[in-house]
């Protein structure tokens, strides 16, 4: 007979059982994964919250008092000027000098060598990078023979040596961001080299017949397509150096004028030991994090549209 | 308008010569296709004339002037590209406007130019669309559109129609030549489509291998393909050879095989004096076979007999492949009513006025 007899489940119970575990199966598999987040993200998240109402050994609440201080605090302040310089600076160079090369460099014959060269520094850490970058910057009275390769160049054209990374405000910052970008740059190279070579080159021949010339070619069509690519490094780079510690660490240690947020939380904590403050610094530095995270998953989520 | 002389054209790629020595006049306001196989240089050679590639020797002209130095957007040429290559960042009128706006054509005289030729490809609807958006068709349409919007003097084709499906395939060939009879713009289409070559062009030129075949009207290339490799690649199905002897008795003249014994014709028999006792290329078209029971004034000497092996019924027409012994298969384009079955074994006559005959070395026609 067709159609065929629908067999009816004579035990109502089974059936919401199997509704339920159809429901529960995703929850299953996610718990893991959920569990650790938890103790290892999100619980320590709400403690430092938790904390920065405290005083520095965690028995007094002090209210807003910690958080008073990180934004009225001298040095606070200044590392949060540095912090606006580094991201504005950082990010923008890298993006632009890596957008600048991938576009260069796809016309010149040795482009593997030389992109290669340029991402090395990727392979070095922050603090072998910045312990390099401190022999640069080396900085010995007029009149010493001096050994770094900045001020011993300025020597041989009998110019006064510079203090790279004590002349403050702008030299010394904008020195230890130079780090930085030397260091990332390779990368944001690559990221944008591997976008624009997966552009068709059909469209830029159809631009080329169209009538447009290369620097035509580059803004209304190269540039419009890269548009994604650029937006999400530019954030990501963004995100990643308001968290900026190591460079500093090494090189300045926030003397001078070059404090940063993340820094400074470092130096509550474990030179200071003032749990606290340090709280309230690390809920900060998160708060800023979050726009530019929350950008990211809006467009990831469009993109899945 | 203008008229497209290429002298001596050749491209290399390293080692690769992709197109040799390649000489064509295009006359101006005609549709000329380039056909072949893939890797033929049909492709190399268009892209020379747009200038997205350099010639390695020989001259481009576009017009009277030399254009080998000259970059592709000073050409004044237009190409439709085969998976169209439309901005995906930019909706149509933009995709369309781009030559345009690029040579800074007044805004309303820009907005007039698009939205008449939008309207003319039956696309003005779709005007503020992205390129996803839109159907293979209706993209093959702004392809076309940002082509047509320049008024440029040469339009190259790169295979156009291969994305679209064979129902839409066939409307947009019909609408390409109205286009064509419309604009009188010289047109340089590619494709590897014979039929589409056969269809379209006013002349066509065949490659193979980077080297021009033939150069002629498609009815012409038809009839009197000068190599066997043109015989085999125009018509479908194609052309079906045999390798017969040539034997002369009494002082006729007969292509045959263990199986078969040809007359060849009086009048042609005569071109054939210096291949008595070898081998050669026999070649009769599908159409120039037809069974011994219709064809009531068939040439006597012609007839043979052989085994229906598969018969395909097509409903205008039977394709019947037929089998003599295990040496040769034939295709016959037949009465879509003969009435044949497979398996029986028929007696076939071969038209021999209109069969070629081709040196086995060389392959060039002897007639």
């Amino acid at each position: 007979m067709w159609p065929p007899e629908v067999a009816t489940n004579p035990f109502p119970i089974h059936r919401k059982i199997k509704m339920y575990t159809k429901k529960s199966t995703p929850w299953l598999y996610l718990a893991p994964a959920l569990t650790l987040l938890g103790f290892f993200l999100i619980y320590p998240s709400f403690h430092t919250l938790y904390l920065s109402f405290f005083d520095k050994g965690s028995n007094v609440f002090v209210g807003a008092g910690n958080y008073i201080y990180a934004f009225t605090n001298r040095v606070m302040l200044t590392a949060f000027r540095n912090n606006a310089l580094w991201v504005v600076v950082f990010s923008a160079i890298t993006v632009f000098l890596g957008l600048v090369l991938a576009v260069l460099l796809d016309r010149v014959r040795y482009e593997v060598i030389i992109k290669s060269i340029i991402f090395m520094p990727m392979a070095i850490s922050f603090v072998g990078a910045s312990v390099i970058w401190k022999f640069v910057y080396a900085f010995r009275p007029a009149g010493a023979p001096q050994i770094g390769i900045l001020n011993a160049l300025l020597q041989t054209f009998h110019l006064p040596p510079v203090a790279w990374l004590i002349e403050r405000p702008w030299v010394n910052n904008l020195c230890l961001i130079l780090v930085g970008i030397w260091v990332w740059t390779g990368f944001c190279l690559v990221v944008l080299s591997a976008s624009y070579k997966s552009i068709p080159r059909q469209f830029l021949e159809a631009a080329r017949v169209d009538g447009a010339n290369e620097w035509r070619i580059f803004w209304r069509v190269i540039l419009p397509l890269l548009v994604p690519t650029i937006t999400v490094l530019t954030t990501t780079m963004a995100v990643f150096v308001l968290k900026v510690f190591d460079i500093i660490y090494v090189m300045t240690n926030g003397n001078f004028g070059t404090e940063v947020i993340a820094n400074r939380m470092y130096k509550e904590m474990f030179q200071f030991g003032n749990f606290g403050r340090s709280s309230a610094i690390a809920v900060v530095l998160l708060v800023l994090v979050l726009p530019m995270m929350l950008l990211n998953l809006h467009r990831f989520k469009r993109e899945e549209k | 308008m203008a008229k497209v002389l290429l002298k001596g054209v050749s491209k290399e790629f390293g080692k690769v010569i992709a197109v040799k020595d390649f000489t064509l006049d295009i006359k101006d306001g005609e549709f000329i296709i380039l056909v072949g196989p893939s890797g033929c240089g049909k492709t190399t050679t268009l892209r020379t004339i747009a200038g997205l590639e350099e010639a390695s020797a020989g001259e481009i002209y576009i017009g009277d002037k030399l254009v080998n130095d000259v970059p592709p957007k000073n050409r004044d040429i237009a190409m439709v590209f085969q998976n169209y290559a439309l901005y995906p960042h930019m909706n149509v009128y933009k995709n369309m406007s781009f030559g345009l706006r690029l040579r800074k054509v007044p805004k309303p005289e820009i907005n007039k130019i698009v939205r008449r030729t939008a309207d003319l490809l039956g696309i003005g609807e779709l005007l503020d669309r992205k390129p996803k958006e839109l159907s293979g068709g209706q993209r093959q349409r702004v392809a076309l559109g940002r082509a047509i919007v320049r008024d440029p003097r040469v339009f190259l084709f790169d295979e156009p129609l291969s994305n679209l499906d064979a129902k839409l395939r066939i409307a947009m060939r019909a609408e390409l030549l109205d286009l064509h009879q419309r604009l009188k713009t010289t047109t340089i289409y590619v494709t590897h489509d014979q039929l589409e070559a056969m269809t379209m062009g006013d002349r066509i030129v065949i490659m193979n291998e980077g080297v021009i075949q033939q150069v002629d009207t498609p009815q012409v290339v038809y009839d009197h393909p000068v190599n066997r490799y043109v015989a085999g690649f125009i018509g479908s199905p194609s052309m079906n050879f045999l390798s017969p002897t040539i034997v002369k008795e009494n002082g006729n003249f007969y292509a045959a095989d263990k199986d078969y014994k040809l007359k060849i014709p009086g009048d042609k028999a005569k071109l054939l004096k210096d291949y008595v006792d070898k081998e050669v290329v026999l070649g009769v078209r599908p159409e120039h076979i037809d069974t011994k029971a219709t064809k009531r004034d068939h040439d006597p000497g012609g007839v043979f007999s052989a085994s229906i092996w598969v018969v395909e019924t097509l409903g205008s027409e039977k394709l019947v492949h037929i089998r003599s012994g295990e040496k040769y298969t034939l295709i016959a384009r037949l009465d879509p009513h003969a009435d044949i079955k497979t398996g029986e074994t028929v007696e076939f006559v071969a038209n021999m006025n209109l069969s070629h005959v081709f040196d086995k070395e060389t392959e060039e026609i002897v007639f």
